[in-house]
């Protein structure tokens, strides 16, 4: 037991859309440089729950504390401000904006220049951005007008420019999602050592089971809005609960039938 | 009592004609995206065609079928039009059909004139719907009657359409999701060009129904084309039912508004709009617009400032500019005067619309209210031009925070609309105020001090303005707030996620561009020597979309070419023709089928592709290459 | 900013444009704007109106033996626009002198700005009394009754009808508010006894017919002053026919008889109103004759009142720059003012005092016949009879 508080503490959330509870007192804490997996299946809260660590949706009860302060029912851009990073689902950029100036906003942003009317944007800050390009692979393709990139590498500017503000926490929403295998494994082995390096908490939700295996040291799943398992990979994986939620019933007595007959 | 329910009655029979027009609107709207201001022209059209058809066919069959007939025949037309110009402009920019039905609209206004005559026309009244009725000593109009039942009868009509046939599915599934229906491998020419068709079917039904009420004239379009726009976003884009709901809303707040309060017409509609979209953004009973999904690829040429080769030409063309007074005459440089103010008026549309994406239907409130301020400084206040010029504009800023405000909460079209409805409320305030204004007769003598009164001294006045607000915004586009704003302009979540307050830039925006344009309306107070209702008027505002359309909606300046070739033309054409409006009309027409990118769009994509063919591999074809190493 | 480049040539342009002129000594110029196409019902009669006048006075040897020319040009309706024109016509045309409009804010916009560029400005039909009283200025002179006169010459009529209650039907903007503000100004001064029970205003053109006639009769006038006109005057007609609003009520109505707007009612066209207008087929004067005969020679159409502006408009510019023998404007004022002339309708004369011509109006009773509208029992009024005093006029009129 430490007693600095932990990078995210996520205590008792709960969030009901007309009596039906999307998400249900789930709790759970992320360590800095810890890569966290939040999975589960489809309707299990999984996203009702990323949404409410990132600000785009409030908890009915519960609460969201990143380095112990308080950031429950805050704005994403207030969020944002306390140093979490994220990436979406769907990538979000600035599509008729180049590589480099999509990472230029958010360290303008970061710089508190969002009102300067006189400087020139196109100057600021290019080292840095620069740096942060060249950090996720993409420092060849600064001028690149966004709207003509490949979708993997739209997802590496999105890393970039989460790390714009020099994140103590990045919240990833299924970063692998749309992705060919490759690109895949090169994108969360980019993270994970990135994560490592800065000492930067990740917190991921992810369908590609492979990729949540290989990258999380550590993941919690939900299913039907509560959190089931908590563990590593090693352990959710031979949790009997997490089987019969992902693989059904036939595919868990599968597996307890052959751990009987291997016995 | 019986009173009031004739009182009701009427207003009902008033809202039938509204919605039949209002629903045709809707439908294209919902569909095509399209923003259709050519609907009033052909409302207009069927109303002539239904004149002429009706006083040749006798008899009752006569006139029913004439209004029948007429109605698809106007629909053909719509057809014709949909498959001839607006098909080739689809995948244009957002709103560049909106300029293409303009000129059209244009065009419409005086081929009635030329086809029918100037006269006003009165039409046959409906056979078996001439008299009234009587309930309890009131009487009412038996064609009101009528109207009361057609009403929800065509809604019944479209209901079962929408619902039972499988056209209907299709359309409103392509209202809710174009790409979707796309995709599904539907023809999706033909459902735009039949929904087109049965828009512009309504339309003209709605305008030949009007024969026996009304007089046919070339500016029934204008009347209630606007009206039409209110009641279709007050209902809800694309939906139906809200266009009916919305239509018997306004006519019987009007029916009963002028009971108490006389002069509340010319308004009331754009309150309950305003009132409406504050309360409930999407309208009664619309949903929130999907966020477009960008066709990646469609705007690729990124902005970038100046190099130091193009500022040079800038500054030549300037220097050129400038020399004009040693050779023209007092006429042109009047006219370089008025050109030069609205290049300062187009370019604070651009920046709001093409650098903030917040497109204003309303802008010239803010123009308008740069001028009125003068005019106040200078004729209640008595203070000096150089002051006036200074303080003039806060007005229009003053207006832009309050309105800009509200209006920044919206987006889309319904930013659009209750821009549209601002600006509407301020023009009935200078309208309806005369102890304050003058009303429509305005304020006189605002004439510049000597040192500005010589055209010269007033053309290069209004030049360096020119000049310096074009550079201002220029500047500001590639300054960390114009980074800041063309971000909330791509995307809202991503610039909420990295610590954006889009909405408050946007504020910024608006705030920005409003008092620009305050400073444009400034200048033209002086130009003109007096201020009237009309400098804040929607024709004005259509004049600045035109304007920024035309010079390319994509470009960094195209708004400057925009208004020094719109102006100049329009301008040109009025003093050269009385059919001005048939040649403008024509030549936007012109420009959309030509250049559907605007003048320095079209310009700069030559320019590029000149550029592409000479050295290999451009980033679009290198792309593929390099992703896949 | 390439764009400047396409300013030059714009300016080239019109330049260009411009340069045509080079007025001949054996010319004189007058310049002439209207709404020819915002509002050409009315427009295009006054335009043959003054075609007419051109060809007559050059065929009787043209100005002092100079040549008329008059240039024209279109205002779209908008003050601004009329002010750009007005500036052409001075600046690149070199006209002796200003004419025309049609709205009364053009009227005041083109008013003002020959008084700031000392030109002179005949205005021909702007009805509101600011031209020549409140924002009258030395350079402005106007032909038409206005809307004082006009009303004037209602209130006679209608002051010696019974009726005590009245409502009033007017157009929400400057034109219909001082109409209706001086039909009961001089009509109250007049009957002491009547009550104003209800006034309507629907917006100029956008008239909703049916709840303005509902809502007017269910205050009960005895009377209705009316002062819409063109296609918001159809509609109010049409509803007013089919609920029975002007069964047993008297109506007094501005301009109604005018061809321009009593033509297009045909068979629905109210009998018994009273108003002002242009009964051309029953005057019968050799001024009018002449001018009807050469009209329909020309034409092969009937006159409207747009037909009589027109024409008297250029023949009094004639007459003007005729005895003035110049076209300095000081000189021109000077000519005009208190200078008398014939008119179709019989002499008139521009008063020194404000600078209003006597031209007058005829008033008479709307009556259906041969399913066409036609003005009956119809008498002329001379302008001079219908104005406020010199010492009135004084103090409505600012000091040049």
């Amino acid at each position: 037991m430490s007693v600095a508080p932990p990078l995210l503490a996520v205590e008792g959330l709960t969030k009901s859309y007309g009596g039906v509870h999307a998400v249900r007192g789930v709790s759970f804490s992320l360590r800095a440089g810890e890569i966290l997996a939040l999975i589960g299946p489809n309707g299990a809260g999984k996203s009702t729950c990323f949404d409410m660590l990132n600000g785009q949706n409030k908890p009915d009860t519960g609460h969201v504390r990143l380095l112990g302060e308080d950031t429950t029912g805050r704005k994403p851009r207030e969020i944002w401000r306390m140093g979490v990073g994220r990436t979406f689902q769907i990538t979000a950029t600035f599509a008729t904006m180049t590589v480099r100036e999509n990472v230029q906003v958010a360290l303008i942003s970061h710089g508190k220049q969002l009102y300067n009317l006189w400087g020139s944007a196109p100057n600021f800050d290019r080292g840095e951005a620069g740096r942060l390009l060249e950090l996720v692979g993409m420092g060849g393709y600064a001028d690149r007008p966004c709207g003509e990139l490949a979708y993997g590498d739209l997802k590496r500017l999105e890393l970039a420019v989460a790390l714009a503000n020099q994140p103590k926490l990045l919240l990833m929403d299924e970063p692998t999602a749309g992705m060919a295998p490759r690109e895949r494994v090169d994108l969360m082995r980019l993270t994970a050592q990135i994560a490592r390096e800065k000492s930067i908490g990740v917190l991921f939700t992810e369908h590609d089971m492979d990729v949540v295996f290989e990258h999380a040291d550590r993941i919690i799943v939900l299913n039907r809005g509560t959190l089931i398992a908590e563990g590593s990979p090693a352990e959710v994986r031979g949790n009997p609960q997490v089987q019969a939620v992902y693989l059904g019933e036939g595919l868990l007595y599968d597996a307890q039938h052959r751990e009987g007959a291997s016995a | 009592m019986a009173f009031y329910v004739v009182q009701f009655l009427t207003g009902l029979a008033s809202a039938a004609s509204l919605f039949l027009v209002a629903s045709g609107l809707s439908i294209i709207f919902g569909v095509t995206r399209i923003v259709n201001f050519a609907h009033g022209a052909f409302y207009m059209i069927g109303a002539y065609v239904a004149f002429t058809l009706t006083e040749r066919l006798s008899g009752a069959f006569g006139f029913w079928g004439a209004i029948v007939i007429a109605a698809f025949a106007v629909a053909l037309i719509g057809v014709l039009v949909e498959m001839v110009l607006l098909r080739r402009i689809y995948h244009a920019p957002e709103l560049f059909q909106l300029l293409a039905t303009f000129g059209l609209t244009l065009m419409v206004e005086d081929l009635v004139v030329l086809i029918w005559g100037p006269d006003d026309l009165v039409g046959r009244r409906a056979p078996g719907f001439k008299g009234a009725i009587d309930f309890f000593g009131q009487n009412i109009p038996s064609y009101d009657l009528f109207l009361i039942v057609l009403g929800p009868v065509v809604l019944g009509i479209l209901w079962l359409l929408f619902q039972r046939t499988r056209w209907g599915v299709l359309v409103r599934a392509a209202t809710q999701d174009r790409d979707m229906v796309a995709a599904l491998g539907v023809n999706q020419k033909w459902l735009f060009t039949s929904v087109f068709a049965v828009g512009v079917f309504l339309a003209a039904l709605g305008g030949a129904l009007q024969i026996p009420r009304d007089a046919v004239h070339h500016a029934m379009d204008l009347r209630i084309i606007v009206e039409v726009f209110v009641v279709v976003v007050i209902g809800g884009l694309g939906s139906i039912i809200g266009a009916f709901v919305a239509a018997v809303l306004v006519s019987e707040l009007n029916a009963f508004g002028i009971l108490i309060f006389p002069k509340i017409s010319i308004i009331l509609v754009f309150l309950v709009m305003a009132a409406v979209l504050i309360v409930r953004p999407w309208g009664l009973f619309g949903r929130p617009e999907a966020p477009a999904r960008k066709t990646p690829g469609l705007t690729v040429n990124p902005w970038r400032p100046l190099t130091s080769n193009e500022r040079l030409a800038s500054l030549a063309a300037f220097v050129i500019a400038a020399t004009l007074p040693l050779f023209a005459g007092n006429y042109a440089l009047t006219v370089g005067s008025e050109i030069a103010i609205f290049v300062i008026f187009a370019v604070s549309l651009h920046f709001l619309m093409s650098v903030g994406g917040l497109a204003s239907f309303g802008h010239a409130a803010y123009f308008g209210l740069g001028a009125y301020g003068v005019a106040f400084l200078a004729k209640m206040a008595g203070l000096p031009m150089i002051v006036c010029l200074l303080l003039g504009p806060l007005l229009g800023c003053m207006g832009a925070a309050v309105f800009g405000f509200f209006a920044v909460q919206l987006s889309g079209v319904y930013f659009a609309m209750l821009t549209l409805a601002f600006a509407q409320i301020v023009w009935s305030i200078a309208f309806q105020w005369v102890s304050v204004t003058g009303g429509d007769n305005g304020i006189l003598g605002v004439w510049p001090s000597s040192w500005a009164a010589s055209p010269s001294h007033f053309y290069w006045l209004a030049l360096g303005v020119a000049a310096l607000v074009t550079i201002a915004l220029r500047a500001m586009v590639f300054s960390p707030f114009g980074y800041a704003l063309r971000a909330t302009r791509d995307s809202l979540l991503r610039s909420e996620a990295v610590g954006i307050n889009a909405k408050r830039i946007q504020w910024t925006a608006f705030v920005i561009a409003g008092t620009t344009a305050g400073i444009g309306g400034a200048l033209f107070a002086y130009l003109k020597g007096s201020v009237f209702p009309d400098n804040l008027g929607i024709s004005l505002s259509v004049d600045a979309l035109v304007m920024v359309l035309l010079g390319g909606v994509e470009t960094v300046s195209g708004a400057v070419i925009g208004a020094i070739v719109y102006k100049a033309l329009n301008i040109w054409l009025v003093s050269q023709t009385d059919l001005s409006k048939l040649v403008l009309g024509g030549f936007i027409v012109l420009i959309v089928v030509v250049f559907p990118k605007g003048i320095v769009g079209m310009l700069e994509m030559l320019a590029q592709r000149r550029r592409k063919t000479s050295p290999p591999g451009s980033p679009l074809l290198a792309k593929p290459i390099e992703s896949a190493e | 900013m390439r764009a400047k480049n396409y300013f030059v040539g714009a300016a080239f342009a019109l330049l260009a444009s411009g340069m045509a002129h080079s007025a001949l000594a054996q010319e004189i110029k007058i310049g002439e704007i209207n709404s020819y196409s915002l509002l050409p019902a009315f427009t295009e009669p006054y335009r043959k109106g003054w075609q007419l006048a051109v060809e007559e006075i050059n065929a009787a040897g043209g100005i002092n033996g100079k040549k008329l020319i008059v240039v024209s040009k279109d205002d779209g309706g908008k003050p601004a626009d009329a002010q750009t024109a007005a500036n052409e016509l001075v600046s690149s045309e070199g006209v002796a002198m200003l004419t025309g409009t049609f709205l009364s804010n053009i009227g005041l916009a083109v008013s003002d700005f020959a008084n700031q560029k000392k030109v002179f400005f005949l205005a021909a039909e702007p009805l509101t009394d600011a031209v020549t009283w409140s924002k009258g200025n030395k350079y402005t002179f106007r032909l038409r009754p206005s809307n004082y006169m006009q009303a004037a010459m209602l209130v006679e009529a209608a002051s010696k009808l019974p009726a005590k209650r009245w409502a009033t039907i007017a157009p929400n903007y400057e034109y219909g508010q001082s109409a209706v503000a001086v039909f009961k100004k001089l009509m109250s001064e007049k009957r002491p006894d009547i009550q104003w029970v209800d006034e309507q205003w629907p917006p100029q053109g956008k008239i909703d017919a049916g709840p303005v006639v509902q809502a007017v009769a269910a205050a009960n006038p005895e009377a209705i002053l009316n002062v819409t006109f063109g296609a918001d005057l159809v509609k109010l007609v049409r509803e007013g026919n089919t609920r029975g609003l002007f069964k047993g009520r008297e109506v007094v109505s501005f301009l109604t008889g005018e061809p321009e707007y009593l033509d297009p009612l045909k068979e629905e066209t109210p009998e018994g109103w009273i108003v002002t207008g242009y009964p051309w087929y029953s005057i019968k004067t050799p001024e009018h004759d002449a001018f009807l005969k050469a009209y329909q020679a020309k034409y092969n159409d009937y006159p409207r009142l747009g037909s009589i502006v027109g024409y008297q408009t250029i023949k009094s510019a004639a007459a003007i720059l005729a005895k003035a023998g110049s076209t300095d404007p000081e000189k021109l004022i000077a000519a005009a003012e208190g200078l008398s002339m014939p008119s179709p309708f019989g002499e008139i004369t521009f008063r020194k005092i404000d600078h209003q011509s006597t031209l007058g109006a005829y008033v008479g009773k709307t009556a259906l016949k041969d399913g066409k509208g036609v003005m009956v029992d119809s008498s002329y009024k001379k302008g001079a009879d219908y104005l406020p005093s010199d010492a009135e006029v004084e103090k409505l009129r600012p000091k040049d």
